[in-house]
């Protein structure tokens, strides 16, 4: 089984869960992140105080699959729907999962994805 | 106040009370609850500036002011703000302890004495009134030592300062004190509550001490939306606050509410312009913070000034504090929410303005400023009551909060302080995720 993460603009999300839906792709946790790479912050302003916000929203997306499935092609179906060709857009990772369990019922392992 | 009478008292005979006038009554029943409603509304205003694991610590110390404040002011603060009222004096008596002999009849303050005033409205009206007054003055210093003060200390603190500075204070000038017979000019309070707590919170926030990591850790605001509704609640409150000063629903009271209104709408441009000139942009927490101090430099101003003068006191007054707020940088004391920058020095901005443009035509209680045909005299009487109310506010308050450190510590700590006060004073999660 393999543990796909993504990190990408906010506002991409929808785009990315319906291409992910039309391929067939279940299930999805989303969570709310923040984090920069080569993309620069932000300056805020209060009271005349400046503030430099190195940290960008983000939303990462998290979805167990099965090794048999198509990771590469969710992969560069995620990687599409999320690029605006702009610096900040994300990354795209995979990692392996050493065992997995459905909570409801017990099954393990592929019965559980 | 607007209704204080120079000179013995009117020479009516012995026993016979004023007229109870229920247009009075009714207004100042509804200006009593807009000054309570401005406390919860200070709360907001500062919590939403403060980090989140602050703002209960912040919302506590205000809505427990309207706790302990009530009760002490009720018990001995009147008597003591409003006792030998009229007598040009520096303290009131314990004769209406606990409120006795304060009913729903009218009075004569002072009959007799120097100064004095007739009350349309229920005694008991008016004491309630001057509670509102007495709650939301020592709150305002919560700003200025916002993340750091331990909770009973600051407790202990607010109590002792309502009895031994704001009731000595406000009986100079709203009891016919020494400052009142001078002839000093104070209509709502820009003295006896904001230089008096601007001055409490410059000696607070000098003793305290910075918080961690001020000022280059990032410390900004968790929620301006709060900010914004607080600061709603306080313009609108000030309806009460000022116009609610004249104690009538009359004319006076009609030409306080626009020129509150007015120096807010001024101030807020003022700040607005200063701070996109200076910084590249306007901000809603700037235009909050202008409206804010308009509105602190027009309470002494309220009853006594017309036409174009609360908007030239109110744009230059947002001017002027939009500079202000950056002297912490400069002479490195950690104001946190700005009390020093907003309500001392508006407060003393109104309080001088006003030497120049009170108008004895708006208000005969009153007198003519300098650009009305008064000479320097009136000028000079301000100058020697905001010196006096701030010299005696700064060193009382230093002493007061120097007692209690030495004794229990006024300042959380390290870790306390790092945690945040909701949990370390309160127990307490404002933004639970469940």
């Amino acid at each position: 089984m393999k543990l796909i993460t993504a990190i990408i603009k906010p506002f991409k999300l929808d785009e990315v869960k319906e291409a992910l839906k039309d391929i067939g792709v279940t299930g999805l946790t989303v969570s709310e992140a923040r984090g920069f790479g080569r993309q620069g912050g932000h300056t805020e302003l209060y009271r005349g105080a400046e503030y430099s916000i190195d940290f960008m929203p983000k939303v990462r997306l998290e979805m167990v699959v099965a090794d048999r499935e198509e990771v590469e092609r969710i992969v560069n179906v995620l990687a599409a729907a999320a690029r605006t060709g702009k610096i900040g857009d994300g990354k795209v990772w995979v990692s392996e999962v050493e065992w997995l369990v459905r909570i409801r019922t017990g099954e393990m392992n592929d019965d559980a994805i | 106040m607007g209704l204080l009478a120079a000179g013995p008292g009117p020479g009516r005979g012995m026993g016979t009370m004023p007229e109870l006038s229920a247009g009075d009554t009714a207004w100042m029943l509804i200006a009593t609850a807009l000054v309570l409603f401005m406390t919860p509304g200070l709360a907001f205003f500062y919590g939403g500036m403060v980090r989140a694991k602050n703002v209960l610590g912040m919302l506590m110390q205000n809505f427990f002011a309207m706790g302990l404040l009530g009760v002490l002011w009720a018990v001995v603060g009147f008597t003591l703000a409003f006792g030998n009222f009229g007598d040009g004096g520096w303290i009131g008596n314990l004769g209406w302890l606990g409120l006795k002999g304060v009913g729903p009849t009218t009075t004569i303050l002072g009959q007799g004495h120097p100064i004095s005033l007739s009350l349309t409205i229920p005694f008991i009206l008016f004491a309630t009134y001057q509670m509102t007054f007495a709650i939301i003055t020592p709150a305002l210093i919560t700003g200025a030592t916002a993340d750091r003060f331990k909770f009973s200390a600051y407790a202990i603190f607010i109590g002792v300062w309502l009895i031994v500075v704001y009731a000595p204070v406000a009986h100079w000038v709203f009891g016919g004190g020494w400052l009142a017979q001078l002839g000093a000019l104070d209509f709502a309070g820009g003295a006896v509550v904001h230089i008096n707590a601007g001055a409490a919170a410059l000696a607070l926030c000098l003793l305290l001490g910075r918080r961690r990591g001020w000022p280059k850790e990032l410390m900004h605001p968790h929620s301006l939306p709060w900010t914004l509704i607080g600061t709603g609640i306080l313009w609108f409150g000030w309806a009460g606050f000022n116009a609610g000063s004249a104690l009538s629903a009359n004319g006076v009271a009609a030409q306080a509410l626009y020129n509150t209104f007015i120096a807010a709408s001024a101030a807020m441009l003022g700040w607005l312009l200063v701070e996109r000139i200076k910084d590249g942009k306007a901000t809603t927490l700037g235009a909050a913070s202008g409206a804010v101090a308009g509105l602190v430099a027009i309470t002494p101003c309220a009853g006594f000034v017309s036409g174009m003068s609360p908007i030239v006191i109110g744009f230059a007054t947002g001017m002027v504090c939009f500079l202000a707020i950056s002297l912490k940088y400069r002479f490195g004391y950690d104001d946190s929410l700005d009390v020093v920058g907003v309500h001392l020095v508006g407060g003393l901005m109104g309080s001088i303005l006003l030497g120049l443009f009170a108008d004895k035509a708006v208000n005969s209680a009153g007198a003519d400023g300098l650009l009305f045909g008064g000479g320097p005299t009136l000028l000079g009487h301000q100058v020697v009551a905001s010196l006096a109310v701030f010299t005696f506010s700064f060193v009382v308050s230093l002493a007061l909060a120097k007692a209690l450190d030495l004794t229990i510590g006024i300042r959380v700590s390290q870790d306390d302080e790092q945690e945040g006060l909701d949990l370390s004073q309160h127990a307490e999660s404002a933004y639970s995720v469940s």
